[in-house]
């Protein structure tokens, strides 16, 4: 455990992708099986402990120490593993003379223990191994156990390491990846040319997509339609539908998230779709959104349906999902990924057509003349051919015609050139302690507008600030304080006394959950307005009028 | 009289009636006394300042000269009497030259701590506790997740680290007063003998850690030519040089920071450090609750930090306990420029 500690500990120091690379093929390179299999599962999440919940640490702690000071531990920490590894008190007997402690668990030991040990005695076998381990390996084994690892490396990388280990690329990994498990002793075999490839090969496999960079002043310049086609940039989830045959025969669909999470559970309706009749041996790339009536949902409503392990059939019949579909990677066997966007979307519309299936449908291709049109066309996109989808359209997608797809985020071949952010002047009202990278600071803040003669709450914001903005915001918060709820700071927001932000955001829903009627779609704080008095803010008139704006 | 009138909570900090004068105020007033030369506690501007020789000497560096109309030297263990009150200066381990300062009248004794630590520091007088009434401490550090480990360990993972990358410059971002000069002389304890360079910001008060006889050994400023030649060097600078161009000319520079906060890892991250140092130069969570009780308070005022553990704690522990919510310190470590003023010093 004291490596894999030691690895996860350097990890989350490590700002360079490369140096954290090399960290991860030195580990996997020095660490004998089966612990790089674990630790590898681990860092990739494909482990889980179905009886170690944050629940029972918590009740593990609340044993060991006094409730309020770990309340406000935690709520500065900002993370609980981290803080329980902190204040677990250490068992009288490591400064004993003569007392020899047991060697600190291995990483397989506790991953195999752990899938051993039933639901009564998992709080004992917990609380032993916090007694066992110093501070770095508590940690670990919490990451480990609550399956929030955090520590800025992505299932990816891992597997951009293993494949380092060998002269192989990551997609070959990525290619046998979904059939393995852990701790996977053939994949190691493989990698390090002791075995051949392991037989597992996947039938659906994901393809990591590839990713656009936002649209800049330079680069605009280079944008002509000769070279570039252009599609709505739709308001849902990038996700990738993947279906084949395994060796038996068998028919198999799958669907990714974009970071290649198998979300299939949680969307049967798509699934189901999904034929060998009409969509065969496939993988395409397209948007998921919720339709009704044929007409495409705000993002509130597809929220409905995200973030869940299984879905209830009212919810799918009340939401039901689609894709709006701009890419096709492969065909019956065959890599499109080496085509050009240009020969890939006449395969893919071609494939639409005789796809046939309701549940999927083609993003159109944006006509523009000049780059002009093509700016008309991203302020008016119900102007520009998007009609009553319009409202879903949150810019436009600009993609080179000779643009092969690459895995990852090549610069210069395509392009996301969003529309332009709403923006209203808004008071702080309260601050909260933020978590992860923010953690410790001031960095969750809710902020009103006026109604009438009252500040009413109108969102909450979390990012948009620089770190020095964040240590102004911080102790702007510190000093101002007027009141105090649990964790939450009430901060001075008279007529003239308290602070203005500049919130930029997406969108406006109306909303029934908050007291102003309105919420914010990715609310963000633009700026701080030191030179502003919180009377100059703007009205919630201001935001009602905008709702109505965009209807 | 009342422990309680004896001092009271002002906007500019505490108030001493009876002596007239303030402690560590964040607004000019006509009488200061002042715990310790870190700016969020020694201001320019005051009528008269008392404080150790050493603070008087740190507040003229940063300041100028004339950064009080009337300066006076409190000793060590030495008291004085102040309008009826009496005030003893005892070293709180710091610094160089903090004090804490006890308040005395009719058998009321009061302990203004000042920030202080516990553990030992080459660099200042250790601390000393005092038995009193009331004890106002300072609680930066005031949960039960901040447990320092021993200083000379985490200057060990410095020289390990050094070891491992000679071919990098290790760049040690710490406060410009006190925490600077205690890596500097932590090393020269851990037998490190190259000379130890040091970014211009820290330059001034080092020297005068140097004139006042404190063993760090070769130090020497890095000039812009010097930069890229120091791989396997170790550079302290201020914080907030980590960051900065300045650093960047260094041969792949490993950005370590000696910092109580280094032991939250989002701390650390939040400002790409690489090399977290717990070295701090408060006390921890149990050297605050073991202070307190050593003091044998009846009752303890905490000032800045995170007092809502430390007042839970006391109350728990059978003692009174408040907050005192004074605004306006902390600032300096917060920004970690030293020598900058902080722009905010209203309540």
């Amino acid at each position: 455990m004291n490596r894999f500690a030691e690895l996860l500990d350097r990890l989350a120091y490590e700002p360079s992708r490369n140096a954290k690379l090399r960290l991860l093929t030195d580990y996997f390179r020095t660490t004998p099986d089966p612990d790089r299999g674990y630790a590898l599962a681990a860092l990739t999440g494909a482990l889980s402990f179905k009886h170690a919940k944050p629940a029972l640490i918590r009740t593990l702690i609340a044993g060991r120490t006094d409730p309020v000071l770990f309340g406000l531990s935690y709520d500065y920490v900002g993370d609980l593993s981290e803080t329980v590894a902190l204040m677990w008190p250490a068992p009288r007997a490591h400064g004993e003379p003569g007392h020899n402690r047991p060697p600190p668990p291995s990483l397989s030991d506790i991953v195999e223990t752990l899938h051993r040990t039933g639901k009564t005695q998992l709080p004992a076998q917990l609380a032993e191994w916090l007694d066992e381990l110093d501070e770095a390996g508590r940690w670990a084994l919490l990451k480990l156990i609550t399956g929030a690892m955090r520590i800025g490396v992505s299932a990816r990388l891992a597997k951009t390491a293993i494949a380092a280990l060998g002269d192989r690329q990551p997609n070959d990994v990525e290619h046998i990846w979904h059939g393995l498990t852990p701790p996977y002793l053939d994949l190691f075999a493989w990698v390090e040319g002791r075995a051949e490839a392991p037989q597992s090969e996947n039938p659906a496999p994901f393809r990591p997509p590839m990713l656009s960079h936002a649209l800049e002043e330079v680069d605009f310049a280079s944008i002509s339609p000769d070279e570039f086609a252009a599609e709505w940039k739709w308001d849902g989830i990038r996700v990738q539908a993947s279906a084949g045959y395994d060796s038996g025969g068998r028919y198999l669909a799958r669907l990714y998230s974009r970071t290649g999470e198998d979300i299939s559970a949680a969307f049967p309706d798509l699934l189901d779709a999904m034929r060998e009749d009409n969509f065969g041996e496939a993988a395409v790339d397209g948007e998921l959104l919720i339709l009704i009536d044929g007409r495409v949902q705000p993002f509130g409503v597809l929220q409905q349906r995200l973030n869940r392990k299984s879905v209830s059939a009212k919810l799918v019949g009340e939401f039901p999902a689609h894709i709006r579909v701009y890419d096709l990677l492969a065909e019956s066997g065959e890599d499109l990924r080496p085509l050009h966007f240009e020969q890939r979307r006449k395969r893919l519309e071609a494939f639409m057509a005789r796809n046939g299936n309701p549940r999927f449908d083609l993003s159109p291709l944006v006509p523009f003349a000049d780059r002009d049109a093509l700016a008309a066309a991203r302020r008016d996109p119900a102007g520009a051919g998007a009609g009553a989808d319009a409202e879903a359209v949150e810019g436009v997608m600009l993609k080179r015609l000779d643009s092969i797809y690459v895995p990852g985020r090549p610069k210069g071949p395509w392009f996301k050139w969003k529309r332009d952010p709403y923006a209203v002047d808004a008071v702080l009202m309260y601050a909260q302690r933020g978590h992860g990278k923010r953690s410790s600071f001031y960095s969750d803040f809710t902020f009103g507008v006026w109604r009438g003669e009252e500040l009413v709450p109108v969102g909450k914001a979390y990012f948009g600030f620089t770190d020095a903005e964040l240590i102004e915001l911080d102790k702007f918060v510190r000093n101002h304080t007027v009141n105090r709820f649990g964790p939450v700071r009430e901060v001075t927001h008279e007529k003239d006394q308290g602070l203005v932000l500049e919130i930029a955001f997406e969108g406006l829903n109306r909303s029934t959950r908050h007291k102003s009627g309105v919420a914010m779609r990715f609310p963000r704080i633009a700026r701080i307005r030191w030179d502003k008095g919180p009377r100059d803010a703007d009205r919630l008139e201001t935001l009602e009028a905008l709702i109505g704006a965009a209807r | 009289m009342a422990a309680r009138d004896l001092l009271t909570n002002t906007p500019a900090g505490l108030y001493c009636p009876e002596g007239d004068f303030h402690v560590d105020p964040v607004r000019a007033v006509p009488r200061a006394l002042i715990t310790h030369g870190h700016s969020d506690h020694a201001r320019a501007g005051h009528g008269a300042v008392l404080a150790t020789r050493e603070t008087l000497a740190i507040m003229a560096l940063r300041y100028g000269p004339q950064f009080a109309k009337v300066e006076q030297v409190a000793r060590y263990g030495e008291p004085q009497t102040i309008g009826g009150v009496k005030v003893t200066f005892r070293p709180a381990g710091h610094v160089l030259g903090s004090a804490q300062i006890l308040v005395e009248r009719e058998g009321c004794r009061i302990v203004v701590s000042g920030d202080y630590k516990r553990e030992r520091d080459p660099t200042c007088a250790p601390f000393e506790p005092v038995r009193c009434d009331i004890f106002i401490t300072e609680a930066t550090f005031a949960l039960p997740v901040f447990r320092h480990p021993p200083a000379a360990r985490e200057i060990e993972r410095l020289l390990q680290s050094r070891a491992l990358f000679p071919e990098r410059a290790h760049m040690v971002g710490a406060y410009g007063l006190g925490k600077a000069q205690r890596v500097m002389g932590l090393l020269r304890e851990a037998g490190y003998d190259r000379p130890i360079y040091m970014h211009g910001a820290v330059e001034k008060i080092t020297g005068y850690y140097l004139r006042e006889g404190i063993p760090l050994g070769e130090v020497r400023k890095v000039t812009a030519a010097d930069r890229g030649k120091l791989a396997g060097e170790i550079v302290i600078c201020p914080p907030s040089s980590l960051n900065d161009l300045w650093s960047r000319k260094f041969p792949d520079p490993v950005n370590a920071f000696a910092s109580g906060w280094m032991r939250i890892k989002a701390r650390a991250r939040q400002r790409g450090v690489e090399l977290p140092l717990v070295i701090s130069d408060h006390a921890d969570w149990d050297d605050l609750c073991a202070t307190i009780l050593e003091t044998q308070c009846r009752e303890v005022w905490v000032t800045h930090g995170q007092e809502d553990a430390l007042v839970h704690w006391a109350q728990s522990a059978g003692l009174r306990a408040r907050p005192l919510h004074l605004a306006g310190y902390g600032d300096e470590e917060e920004a970690a420029t030293p020598g900058e003023e902080s722009p905010e010093a209203a309540p």
